[in-house]
């Protein structure tokens, strides 16, 4: 029997069902409750901070005066392009975002320290905010910080030997200026910690919601100047993150500190308005690329001038430079580019950080590729997929003009059978009719590759001061045969435990209920990186291989001297150890006890306790989605009437696990696609604080998914599983754009910005009415 | 500004009596007084659906209701809907049909189903979509939720018996 493959119902879900999944706040018992005085100004130097009188008994106010010993959040990345800027816990001197902490308040609960912090006057003598690329660039412009004059905190360029050639030669360039606006991950749980001290031990616990507990962990200790060993993190149920909970944020800081200050137990739970304004933002970037083609639509040559806005500090421990180096380093996507002139800045504004968010840089990436096949597929007349046939990787392994190598894939033929599913010409006619009673339906193809599963070789490579990517387990089964398998990982909704015990149970031969996965816990797991960039099922799933393979081993050998076989003839297979061929068995667990009651008759170490450790190189998923929408010209409104997924993940372990991965991740596509805006206001207000401002999509906005799989196998990963976590949200926009573009072709507009919210589709419909005479004068 | 206010009130089948500030919301009242913590805070400003619960059998949003509004009433919350460990239609069809990923949005959905199944247990599909839409989920992208609720209102219709629980 094999587990592997198999759409097992999830085993964390019976407790989450019934409602007794434990969240941070859930955690928050009997602790004094934490709320943040936040900064009301973008910028401005801080003249004063008035504390409310408190009196005996009803809490306590905070600054950073308070804050002795100490340190900044600063991460670093070895580049000499690098500005490196500290982040402190409390604003000290100045603020340079809205929203920044600049006090904490304590007291019994949390609407009582909510009162406190609200009464705590904040004296600021504003400055002109610095938002927007434009005002961060501009000849003169104000430092942001001081260490990064121009207001630039990292750069990548590059350009290859025969560009300037390979231009020359062009029959045509095509130009694209685009934009992504700002967006958020939106977890539907915020985040929060609670710190409790202990007395016994002078220990630290803190319970947060977060992807990375061994890296906060560090992180904390370096910054609160204490002991590692005296700090432990646990990431219990975490209400999802999508990035957004990976980096270390000064509100932990602050935990950490009151908790050991005042030696008792303190909570914060952040609000809906908190997390828009000062956890994390991302997707703020402007690309302006110019294509050269070959007159028959070959890719010659790529120059790409990308600008990310990094907002007011850089994200520990990944940087600043998560964004503007990942569009840098991996713009080409699935595309064979021969020559590359690319420049890549990361720009500090007065505006919440930006941190990695489900995608990173790739949804913008991939929307600028697909808009710029679409138009040079045009311009040479050209039909659009015929365009891609001829520019897509199909020789592996492919190193890009960056560096990046690509093993093996299958970009052509996703995108293939992606066509062929959807049937173009059959909705080619069903366009043509729509067109004639005045409805505009549009198509819209996405090709791409998704990085997945890279160990530290690409990190290193990035010149991280910290370099994540290996993962290691510990595996033990215990005297009654149930498996326990300890991983550095920290899964948060991914259904990672199950997965993992799906690989357990093949290798030790036991079902896999009886393996049980601990995660998020710094006492209780080996040093590791926590969920992110698509890498647990491949990092820790091969680690776990590791580990399971020689539980096995032992477990055999055991199984060879109790049967007196060699332990060549011995299968591990459905709890059982047999001998194929004989009626010889002895069941799994008879085999744990000996190990542990019975060693001196192995002359092996008693028990069975294995570990695994893997850093593995990375291997590339790649995915076609294809996208039918009808686009309401009067409203601008955009209906998803199809979405077509065409997925090679390689061996996939839980098949149903992978579809709501793909299902989850192109939801948040559409949203960032169509909705997902934060605005702020030109005094550096934001506008978009609540979830009736910014719009994560509804069950009535994303359409039920046609997903189709393929399986291409690279020695990349050992468990053959390629990481799955962001394609969907990778190749959703620019599917959707491409669509909307195709519905619209008929009135010229151009789709060049994510979200393309209704108002901006009615807006460039009309402009280009007024603009152009021969469109439908009525629009 | 922390004088308790009493109040009766059936939680879960159970009357109780309970002393709550006027100013606690009702999910507040659940989760801090009375140690419910499935009930979920998603945005306490209305929007997320995640800390829905039944209030005389109508799905509410308990961040906008105070907990002494519900003097009297009879409130329903995700540690109600399972018999003991046989888990209730709805919760068998989420887990059979993947219906949560992190499971921080899962309660609220479950009791929005639960409450619009018994008002109208022959929604089309159309309709329950359009209830569905109430709540966000960030994970899922929906569709599982969508078809786990239109297989447990076939369950449900088909009268009782769910199936026992493998945990
Ligand atoms: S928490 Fe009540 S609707 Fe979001
Ligand atoms: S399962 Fe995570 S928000 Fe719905």
């Amino acid at each position: 029997m094999t587990w592997i493959g198999r759409s097992l119902p999830r085993l964390e879900d019976p407790s989450l069902l019934k409602g007794h999944g434990t969240y941070v706040a859930d955690h928050a018992d009997g602790a004094l409750h934490v709320a943040f005085a936040r900064s009301p100004l973008a910028a401005g130097e801080i003249l004063g901070i008035e504390l409310p009188e408190i009196a005996p008994g009803g809490g306590q106010v905070f600054t950073a005066a308070d804050l002795h010993g100490v340190g900044v959040i600063r991460p670093v990345l070895n580049r000499p392009d690098y500005r490196a800027v500290g982040q402190p816990a409390l604003a000290a001197g100045r603020v340079v975002f809205p929203g920044q902490a600049v006090a904490v308040a304590v007291a019994r609960t949390a609407a009582e320290a909510e009162d406190l912090a609200e009464q705590v006057f904040i004296d600021i003598e504003p400055q002109d905010p610095i938002l927007t690329f434009d005002a961060a660039l501009a000849e003169g412009a104000r430092a942001v910080h001081p260490e990064a004059p121009e207001n630039v905190l990292v750069e990548g360029n590059l350009k290859t030997k025969g560009f300037d050639e390979a231009v020359a030669q062009a029959a045509v360039v095509i130009e694209l200026d685009l934009r992504s606006r700002r967006q958020s991950a939106v977890p539907m749980e915020t985040r929060g910690g609670v710190a409790s001290y202990d007395r016994a031990t002078g220990r630290v616990t803190l319970v947060a919601s977060v992807q990375m507990p061994h890296m906060l962990r560090t992180g904390l200790a370096d910054v609160v100047g204490m002991a590692e060993s005296d700090l432990r993190v646990i990431a219990p149920d975490v209400g999802g993150g999508f990035g957004q909970k990976m980096s270390l944020f000064p509100e932990y800081v602050v935990l950490v500190w009151l908790a050991r200050k005042l030696r008792t137990k303190v909570a914060w739970i952040e609000d809906r308005r908190e997390n828009f304004l000062a956890s994390a933002h991302s997707r703020d970037q402007a690309f302006f690329v110019r294509g050269a083609f070959s007159a028959e639509g070959r890719l010659l040559a790529l120059d790409a001038n990308l600008k990310s806005n990094v907002g007011a500090f850089s994200c520990y421990p990944v940087t600043c430079g998560v964004e503007p180096l990942m569009a840098f380093g991996e713009l080409p996507g699935p595309y064979v580019v021969p020559e590359y002139r690319g420049r890549s800045r990361g720009v500090t504004t007065n505006t919440c950080m930006m941190a990695p968010y489900r995608g990173v840089a790739r949804p913008m990436l991939t929307f600028t590729m697909e808009r710029l096949m679409e138009k040079a597929a045009k311009a040479l007349g050209l039909d659009a997929v015929e365009i891609r046939r001829r520019n897509l990787i199909t020789s592996f392994p492919h190193r890009s003009p960056t560096g990046v190598v690509y093993d093996e894939g299958s970009y052509l033929q996703a995108m293939e059978a992606a066509v062929a599913h959807v049937d173009v010409p059959a909705f080619r006619a069903r366009q043509a009719r729509a067109r004639t009673e005045g409805r505009y339906l549009g198509l819209g193809v996405s090709v791409f590759s998704e990085r997945t599963g890279y160990g530290t070789p690409v990190y290193a490579q990035r010149g991280m001061g910290i370099v994540p990517g290996y993962e290691s387990v510990d595996l033990a089964m215990d005297p009654s045969g149930n498996v326990e398998v300890r991983i550095g990982s920290s899964p948060h909704g991914q259904g990672l435990k199950t997965a993992l015990a799906q690989l357990v149970a093949d290798e030790i031969g036991v079902v896999p209920d009886r393996v049980r996965v601990i995660a998020g816990d710094t006492d209780a797991t080996p040093y590791g990186w926590g969920t992110f960039a698509s890498r647990s099922m491949v990092i820790a799933g091969g680690a776990t291989k590791f580990a399971a393979e020689a539980a096995a081993d032992k477990l055999k050998a055991i199984a060879a001297k109790m049967m007196e076989v060699e332990v060549g003839a011995v299968v591990l297979d459905e709890g059982y150890a047999r001998v194929p061929g004989t009626n010889k068995a002895t069941p799994i667990p008879d085999l744990a006890r000996a190990a542990h009651h019975q060693s001196q008759r192995f002359g092996l170490e008693a028990g069975i306790r294995t570990s695994g450790f893997y850093d593995p190189g990375g291997t590339f998923s790649n995915a076609c989605h294809i996208c039918e929408v009808e686009v309401d010209i009067e409203t601008g409104g955009v209906k998803i009437l199809r979405f077509v997924v065409v997925e090679d993940a390689g061996v996939l372990i839980n098949p149903m696990i992978v579809d709501g991965q793909i299902a989850g991740g192109v939801a948040q596509g559409i949203g960032n696609a169509l909705y997902e805006e934060l605005i702020y206001d030109e005094d550096g207000n934001l506008l978009t604080t609540s979830l009736a401002d910014y719009l994560p999509p509804t069950a009535l906005e994303v359409p039920d998914l046609e997903i189709l799989h393929m399986e291409t196998i690279s020695p990349e990963s050992v468990t053959k599983a390629k990481g799955v976590g962001e394609g969907g949200t990778i190749g959703a926009p620019a599917a959707v754009l491409n669509a909307v573009a195709d519905a619209l072709a008929p009135f010229g507009v151009e789709i060049d910005e994510m979200p393309a919210t209704p108002q901006k589709i009615r807006l460039a419909i009309r402009n280009m009415a007024i603009r152009n005479t021969r469109a439908p004068a009525d629009v | 500004m922390s004088d308790k206010i009493k109040i009766t009130l059936t939680v879960n089948g159970t009357a109780m009596t309970a002393e709550v500030e006027p100013r606690r919301s009702l999910a507040d009242m659940l989760r801090d007084d009375l140690r419910l913590t499935g009930t979920h805070l998603g945005c306490e400003h209305g929007v997320c659906g995640a800390c829905t619960v039944l209030v005389d059998g109508k799905p509410v949003r308990s961040c906008l209701m105070f907990g002494v509004q519900a003097n009297g009433a009879s409130v329903r919350t995700v540690e109600g809907l399972a018999d003991g460990d046989r888990l209730h239609p709805l919760q068998q069809a989420f887990w059979e049909n993947h219906g949560l990923q992190c499971g921080f949005c899962t309660p609220g959905f479950l009791m929005l189903a639960a409450g619009a199944l018994e008002e109208n247990p022959d929604m089309t599909d159309e309709e329950i979509r359009d209830v569905l839409s109430s709540n966000l989920c960030r994970c899922t992208g929906y569709q599982n939720i969508v078809k786990a609720v239109r297989l447990a209102a076939e369950v449900m219709k088909a009268g009782p018996a769910p199936q026992a629980t493998r945990s």
